[in-house]
């Protein structure tokens, strides 16, 4: 059963406010105390996100952590997003999703020629875009800090007998997901490019982000 | 399989790292029952590329790994074969022990009490394995762990199963490219025990022949087929 929580924030009142294209990046800083929210315009997007504590790479986002601490696969309000080094980077505090991937990683384009075919190698992926954000921004990130990440909106259940499936998103146009930053964070995000999967109707959507003081 | 190239225990709670061969296979023996390894693996010649769990699980539709996987890199390639299981479920969701967690479920047994029957924690074993071949925090992914079993029920609720635990189980694993392996044998970070009791494992490694085309873990699926390939361009031209 998914259980929504909404939130009280006002747009009129975010300190940013920008949408970010289907196959596009975005990294930018989150302060302590700060909430941010990543809004689904058109539905069944995957936003492919990573973090950083913002005063040392190398506590980064951890799937596993943050799963084990909670005892649970899935990522909705009331989580926390658990560091490599045990830290609580941020809390979810509203989801209107309902139901959030942290399991299937991000696309690019070897993992693509893998899963689809050899032939998909020039295709735009997630990682491409990770890796030509940290290029671009030139402060020490490499490819050995993309780490396995957040896909917000994307449904990817496992069940008891331990076989992984991708079902239909459990999104919806407008459809929003929010966190409290719990220590001064970098955020990397993918607006994931896939054409070869379903689950986004082979069709790749903006988003909307905002953050507030 | 031929006699063994070496052979090596691995007493609970220590850790290994090394370098394993393309097409030799390393068999991990729970000797006692109950163990649990942490595995790390990393391509030797360059260790930026390395085991990446999400796209090994995604791409063969599965939250457990046995006979027939492979491990892949984050490159599209295969680490490792898995092409012996008498286990049968084998845990890529769990991760690894820190300091806070062994504190807290164990207590405190340092070095200066009890020497090296210490409490020891699989973060910072990995760092120092990892600091041998000049890797480090940075170079930490998800981590796969040996003999030990997490089924996920219907609401993405974990539980550890103990029934998984069988002394004399083994895991074969064999190399697809020169790999740094990085194993801890400490206890997994969910097995609900509130005693520090960490079994021990024995290494082997074994000379296997290279994969056939009809070979089981190349034919288990078209990705893993596809993976095959592109790992064999990596060895093109090499005499």
């Amino acid at each position: 059963m998914l259980i929504y929580t909404e939130s009280s924030l006002d747009p009129a009142l975010a300190i940013h406010d920008s949408t970010l294209s289907a196959g596009d990046g975005w990294m930018h800083e989150i302060r302590a105390g700060q909430t941010f929210r990543i809004l689904d315009l058109e539905g069944n997007q995957a936003v492919d996100t990573l973090f950083y504590n913002a005063h040392d790479f190398a506590d980064r986002y951890s799937a596993q952590d943050t799963i084990r601490a909670q005892g649970s696969l899935y990522l909705t309000t009331g989580t926390q997003l658990i560091s490599s080094e045990a830290n609580t980077l941020a809390t979810i505090v509203a989801d209107t999703c309902g139901r959030h991937d942290t399991l299937g990683g991000a696309c690019a384009a070897e993992s693509n020629q893998v899963r689809y075919a050899l032939e998909k190698r020039p295709m735009h992926s997630c990682r491409d875009t990770f890796l030509l954000m940290i290029g671009r921004w030139g402060r020490g990130l490499t490819k050995r800090d993309i780490t396995h990440n957040i896909n917000f909106f994307m449904n990817v259940p496992v069940t008891s007998e331990g076989a992984l499936s991708f079902e239909d998103g459990v999104s919806a146009g407008g459809r929003y997901v929010e966190m409290r930053a719990e220590m001064d964070l970098v955020c990397l995000i993918s607006n994931c490019p896939q054409l070869n999967n379903p689950c986004n109707a082979y069709n790749p959507t903006p988003v909307r982000l905002l953050i507030w003081d | 399989m031929s006699t063994a190239l070496f052979e090596e225990q691995l007493p609970g709670g220590s850790a290994w790292s090394g370098i394993v061969r393309r097409h030799t296979t390393l068999r991990i023996t729970d000797l006692a029952g109950g163990a649990n390894v942490a595995l790390l693996a990393y391509n030797a010649a360059q260790p930026l590329e390395r085991l990446n769990l999400p796209d090994t699980l995604k791409a063969q539709y599965t939250a457990k790994l046995t006979r027939g996987h492979v491990l892949m890199s984050d490159m599209g390639r295969v680490l490792l074969s898995i092409i012996g299981d008498t286990c049968g479920w084998h845990d890529p969701l769990g991760g690894h022990s820190n300091a806070h967690l062994v504190e807290t479920k164990y207590g405190v047994k340092s070095y200066q009490q009890a020497r090296n029957e210490r409490y020891r924690n699989t973060h910072d074993n990995f760092l120092v394995e990892l600091g041998k071949h000049g890797l480090g925090k940075r170079d930490l992914a998800a981590n796969l762990n040996l003999f030990s079993r997490v089924n996920v029920d219907e609401q993405g609720r974990m539980h550890f199963t103990a029934e998984n635990l069988t002394a004399g189980a083994y895991i074969d694993l064999r190399a697809e490219m020169d790999v740094l392996m990085v194993l801890d044998a400490g206890p997994h970070p969910l097995d609900p025990s509130p005693v520090y009791a960490p079994q021990p494992v024995a290494l082997s490694l074994l000379d296997t022949p290279p994969p056939e085309p009809d070979d089981d873990c190349r034919n288990f699926r078209p990705e893993n087929g596809r993976a095959f390939t592109l790992t064999e361009r990596l060895y093109a031209g090499v005499k």
